[in-house]
């Protein structure tokens, strides 16, 4: 009953802050400013949910809550996509593709990055998890070692560009882009929602849940597949968050007292969506745009990573 | 009965399990023992569908444990591990509840209510039972996981050293509830015991394994033998009749 109170406590204070920033400073201007700003909350919200559920789900799945899903490389390719259009086509190019294009040329590239990935470690029997990660960070690792490459020899002015995406940026979402990705991201939760049952079990670790009847191979593999789209689409939508949903997800565990899914996973949205709302109404009326909500976010999701990793060295 | 027909598992050079066959009968307690590698607990893996196998087939009450769905295996047969380290912060009670996660796919209902109940009581776990596992000893812990296996309340229960960690009053406990299982319901269960002395005094049928194969099966009887046990653990190992029991003292 308590973690029941505890929903609804974060629902009122995500709706809240979503009030605040949809009015704040209006100044009479409603038919301007209300749709932009609903544009961002809604690519705001959008990305909160689909990162604070895809890193769960994947927490649940590696049994390990330090780890994230873009450690199996999708942010680096998402950069890396966008340094070689630039460097092979100058930044004409780049701005003369469309930014449909662009979407869904980065979901589709990512998707099937993460497919291909996938496919090639089922063959192999065994603890293919941590396997699967130690591949992806190399995979990462290289991805970005070219981009940096690659970011040396552009033109400054084409730099410029690239460094726009690096952080992620809720400033300019177009409203097309947010409804594909917001569709793409209901279909993954939806495709797989009968496996939803089995991630109780699932954390209790593979030589359990197979004894209690999880079919656990064909469960992990659809379960990653739902969190590389999401992982894609939001990326594609506004850019790499890194420590977001890190920081959310343990937030969550700590906030409600239960190992249950259906209250984590909820709480882990609520608050992911509440502090994205509540940094970026920081990062405008604060520092009126002179940082990005991803530096905080970087900056507060390191701290925390760090205090996890030496709280986890005690026991 | 579970049926083992020519089982091969290859781990490296030499080692794994090597065409093994062996019929374990129904409502017995049978202990497979043997020398560290001898592949108790890779065989007990491949019985439970834990581990893949190279060649050969199992079934369980003609169920094939490849082909059948998991969760209707998952309602016959149970296994419980010798490590068991989760990563979710549960107490015992909660622990004991997903035993029943084949019957009632999470929700629970008076039925698994009770059955939980009658397995924390078995396992005399009800002063501790709103505490979380990693407060508890290694003996608690394995206690708890005995309960949640009991909860699972399936026909056949492997277990793989259920004994370690346990203290002398524990283990005799343990091996008492797994008797009133097999005597009392009919139930049938498979252990690995490293300590043969309660195999020798609480299992019906042993069954012996070394470098990958069977050396040798039969009624416990006829199996607490010195001469059967030099050729499993080449040692020689006097038995001493002590009331009714044969002990064996491998203290050379």
């Amino acid at each position: 009953m308590r973690d029941h109170w505890k929903l609804l406590l974060l629902a009122a204070l995500a709706l809240g802050l979503t009030a605040v920033f949809l009015t704040i400073d209006a100044s009479g201007d409603w038919d301007y400013v209300l749709p932009r700003r609903a544009r961002k909350i809604g690519a705001i919200a959008l990305t909160g949910a689909a990162i604070a559920y895809s890193t769960v789900v994947f927490q649940t799945l590696t049994n390990n809550k330090i780890l994230t899903p873009s450690l199996i490389g999708l942010d680096s390719l998402y950069l890396l996509l966008h340094t070689v259009i630039i460097f092979v086509f100058g930044s004409s190019a780049f701005t003369a593709i469309g930014k449909h294009e662009q979407f869904a040329l980065s979901v589709i590239l990512m998707v099937a990055f993460s497919g291909l990935l996938f496919r090639m470690l089922f063959r192999i029997q065994g603890r293919y998890l941590y396997f699967l990660l130690l591949v992806g960070i190399v995979c990462g690792t290289f991805f970005s070692s070219i981009s940096s490459f690659l970011q040396m020899l552009l033109d400054p002015n084409d730099f410029l560009l690239v460094q726009d995406k690096m952080f992620a940026s809720f400033n300019n979402v177009n409203s097309d882009i947010l409804l594909m990705a917001a569709l793409i991201s209901i279909a993954a939760v939806s495709v797989f929602y009968r496996e939803f049952k089995y991630l109780d079990v699932i954390a209790l670790g593979r030589e359990h849940a197979v004894n209690l009847g999880v079919p656990y191979d064909r469960t992990v593999r659809r379960m990653l597949i739902c969190v590389a789209v999401l992982v894609a689409t939001s990326t594609a939508l506004v850019g790499p968050i890194t420590f977001l949903g890190l920081l959310v997800a343990n937030v969550a565990y700590r906030v409600v007292g239960t190992y249950r899914h259906s209250t984590v996973l909820p709480a882990a949205i609520l608050i992911s969506v509440a502090s994205l709302i509540g940094g970026q109404l920081v990062v405008e009326r604060i520092f009126t745009f002179s940082t990005s909500l991803s530096v905080i976010l970087n900056f507060i999701g390191g701290g925390y990573f760090l205090i996890l990793m030496l709280k986890e060295d005690k026991t | 009965m579970i049926d083992v027909r020519n089982v091969t598992k290859r781990y490296g050079a030499g080692q794994g399990i090597h065409d093994i066959h062996v019929r374990i009968a129904k409502g017995r307690i049978t202990s497979l023992i043997g020398p560290n590698g001898a592949g108790k607990s890779t065989l007990l893996s491949i019985m439970s569908r834990l581990l893949p196998m190279d060649a050969g087939e199992v079934s369980i009450d003609g169920l094939n444990v490849v082909q059948t769905d998991s969760e209707r295996l998952a309602r016959t047969v149970s296994i419980l591990k010798q490590t068991n380290d989760i990563n979710v912060r549960l107490t015992i009670q909660q622990l004991v509840e997903f035993g029943r996660f084949p019957h009632s796919r999470g929700r629970l209902t008076s039925e698994d209510k009770q059955q939980v109940e009658e397995a924390i009581q078995y396992m005399e776990l009800e002063p501790l039972r709103n505490q979380y596992l990693d407060k508890l000893s290694g003996g608690q812990r394995q206690r708890a996981f005995i309960a949640m296996v009991l909860a699972q309340n399936t026909e056949y229960i492997l277990l793989d050293e259920p004994l370690n960690n346990l203290d002398m009053k524990h283990s005799v406990q343990i091996m008492k509830v797994l008797r009133r299982l097999t005597d009392e319901l009919g139930r049938t269960v498979v252990l690995v015991l490293h300590d043969i002395n309660f195999a020798s005094c609480y299992s019906d049928a042993i069954v012996a394994m070394k470098e990958g194969r069977i050396v040798r099966e039969g009624p416990t009887n006829e199996m607490i033998d010195s001469a059967v046990l030099k050729g499993v653990y080449d040692m020689d190992i006097p038995i001493h009749l002590i009331d009714g029991n044969k002990i064996c003292v491998y203290f050379s």
